[in-house]
């Protein structure tokens, strides 16, 4: 017989719903800081999701980088450009036509791939589910070597905790666990080997970033103020 | 997961999934019992050790000779004080902001093993968990921070931003090298790697694992906003800093999540580097208390680990007491500089000897590892192996393993 309650769906219609209302919410809602939270707890649902598939290593990843990086984003976007105590944004209702036409047309092909696969109608629940967390971030895929394959490997073995881990770093490095089976020389490697590009990227993303943060000090420094002016500036305000 | 489903084969199928639910419960409210009981006694102990360092002797009245019933007493208090909230603040995310930080500490838990397989969930890949939802703490501060629309509480929330995301980075790093050593992530194995007496310890291995310890110490202080770092609440400059506007219960929930990363990263520290479970003499060994034995003396084995991994977190906390009263406080810049120019570059120093060190140095004790690699990277032929082997450490006991929760073949 059934169990009435089955967790796995439970925790999986659990987590897909606060996603898919706090991702809603930081579109409706118009302070800066209430969106960042809001999109801190979206992201955090989606990390939810990935532990639930077994891909813990994915799951740890998302809630370092992307709930680390909003915090982040949330202190040098809006504590560093703020004017007002509290700020709000307003959409205007041209940006709110235009991103609906662009969000309607991205959910309808997303929703158009989803209906297309009839696998993730099959009777294995696990693999439809894996599927659909993975279907909106294809950026975290492609970062971590395809993880999704890696999970059905593991979900194949049914046993103890998930080791995504290893074969995710063996991916980076060009071996691809769940294709040594692959009778194909060249299909064996599959998509991977991508260790160096990956670090190139990011090393590259680095002197980006210091190189922003260099500029917009180098203005400020040079700027005809003197601290001489500046105290006197603040005596006249005072 | 065992645990829950042996218990399920005693309800009616239909009914097995209420045994998910006992299991896990029974979990979260033991690590929450530690959590609180641990919270209210560091409160009390650090009342006492920071009167002894000034020479003086701390609550003495409250419950008899030594102020035992201090920190119930502090708890009455603060259940009875308003709950004040800002007329300019958001309110929303000024009330739930404690509970974020809160709810971040107490997840860290699950993953902190207490002895051999007793931890909540099993996980490959624990060290890394805890480091990013342990991240997350700071998120409830830059809330509350933010939320309370003053400027001491809002230079307190940029004061920690800056500080702990720079202090990620070096404390990292030094997670890296007992990961590398072990050639996994699990704290379990980790922990495993490091049986016997107390040489066998990561503090031990090598020159620089046993300098990574006081680097990994000093961004543990730092990371939780301990004095000599805790800038975000500085009382000489910021009031409170980010804790300025909060009173009463909600005040001492972040205070909770504060005792909780504590205590957290004082185990982190103590499975990476003092042998988590592991005591200086392997009593459990030598008495045999091992499952190999007996089911009965293996538990009693891990009962004698837990206490020894909860000595070790209760030494490291009162250790980040003692140099909380000892040490005056640093300035930002200094605080920025003592990351930034000591910290980082001795943490990559450390990593890069380290791994010369076990690629030269053969250990005797575990298969050694390929150097270099983070993740347990192996060659091919040894994954399988490996795998096979985490496998069985985990499999053998799985005394606490709520998986089960999580995963539908129970149901199914």
């Amino acid at each position: 017989m059934e169990p009435i309650i089955n967790w796995h769906s439970f925790f999986f219609l659990f987590f897909a719903l606060v996603t898919c209302c706090f991702a809603v919410a930081v579109v409706v809602a118009g302070n800066v800081v209430r969106m960042a939270c809001y999109l801190v707890v979206s992201l955090g649902a989606v990390s939810g999701l990935f532990f639930l598939a077994g891909a813990d290593f994915v799951g740890a990843m998302q809630l370092m980088i992307y709930v680390g990086g909003t915090m982040v984003l949330l202190v040098f976007g809006v504590m560093l450009t703020a004017k007002g105590p509290f700020v709000s944004l307003e959409t205007g209702a041209g940006n709110w036509i235009l991103a609906v036409l662009i969000g309607g047309s991205l959910v309808a092909i997303l929703v158009q791939t989803l209906v297309s696969v009839d696998d993730w109608f099959g009777p294995e629940g696990r693999r439809h589910e894996v599927a659909h967390t993975t279907d909106g971030n294809h950026a975290v895929d492609a970062m971590h070597g395809a993880p999704s394959e890696a999970i059905e490997t593991k979900t194949g073995k049914s046993d103890t905790g998930a080791h995504t881990a290893t074969p995710i770093g063996l991916g980076l490095l060009g071996v691809r666990v769940d294709k040594l089976s692959q009778e194909n020389e060249r299909l064996r490697g599959g998509m991977s080997g991508y260790l160096l590009p990956f670090e190139i990227v990011s090393v590259h993303l680095l002197v980006v970033l210091i190189g922003a943060a260099y500029l917009a000090r180098a203005r400020r420094r040079g700027s005809e103020i003197s601290e001489k002016d500046l105290s006197a500036e603040l005596r006249k305000e005072n | 997961m065992q645990t829950a489903e042996y218990l399920a084969t005693y309800l009616h199928p239909s009914w097995s999934w209420l045994a998910y639910v006992v299991v896990a419960a029974i979990q979260c409210g033991l690590l929450m019992t530690l959590l609180l009981v641990a919270a209210a006694a560091f409160t009390w102990a650090e009342r006492k050790v920071s009167a002894r360092i000034q020479d003086r002797l701390g609550p003495t009245r409250t419950g008899g000779r030594f102020g035992w019933l201090q920190s119930p007493a502090d708890g009455l208090k603060l259940l009875c004080k308003e709950d004040l909230v800002p007329g300019d603040a958001d309110r929303t995310l000024f009330l739930t902001a404690p509970y974020i930080s809160f709810c971040a500490a107490f997840c860290t838990f699950l993953a902190l093993p207490f002895a051999n397989g007793w931890v909540a969930q099993p996980m490959n890949i624990a060290v890394f968990f805890i480091l990013a939802v342990g991240g997350i703490e700071i998120f409830g501060v830059i809330l509350g921070g933010y939320a309370s629309a003053s400027k001491w509480s809002l230079y307190g929330a940029m004061r920690e931003a800056a500080q702990v995301v720079s202090y990620e980075i070096p404390l990292g790093m030094c997670c890296v090298i007992p990961v590398m050593i072990a050639g996994s992530m699990d704290l379990v194995v980790i922990g495993e790697n490091q049986r016997g007496w107390f040489f066998n310890w990561y503090l031990f291995h090598d020159p620089f694992t046993f300098i990574t310890f006081f680097v990994y110490l000093t961004c543990t202080v730092a990371g939780t906003n301990r004095a000599p770092f805790d800038l975000p609440e500085a009382e000489s400059e910021l009031v409170a800093g980010f804790l300025t506007e909060y009173s009463g219960f909600r005040w001492s929930i972040f205070f909770m999540a504060e005792y909780g990363s504590m205590f957290v990263l004082s185990g982190l520290g103590a499975v990476l580097f003092l042998g988590g479970w592991n005591g200086p003499i392997p009593i459990a060994d030598l008495l045999q208390l091992t499952p190999e034995t007996h089911a009965v003396a293996g538990f009693l084995g891990n009962a004698i680990g837990c206490a020894n991994m909860i000595l070790k977190c209760t030494l490291g906390v009162i250790f980040m007491m003692w140099l909380r009263w000892t040490l005056p406080r640093l300035r930002i810049d200094q605080v920025m500089t003592t990351c930034l120019k000591y910290c980082v570059p001795m943490a990559s120093a450390m990593l890069l000897g380290a791994m010369v060190w076990t690629y030269a140095v053969p250990d005797p004790r575990h298969v050694p590892e390929e150097p270099g690699a983070e993740n347990a990277v192996a060659d091919e032929g040894e994954l399988a192996t490996a795998m096979i082997d985490n496998k069985g450490m985990i499999d053998n006991k799985g005394m606490i393993d709520n998986k089960g929760m999580i995963d539908n073949k129970g149901g199914r």
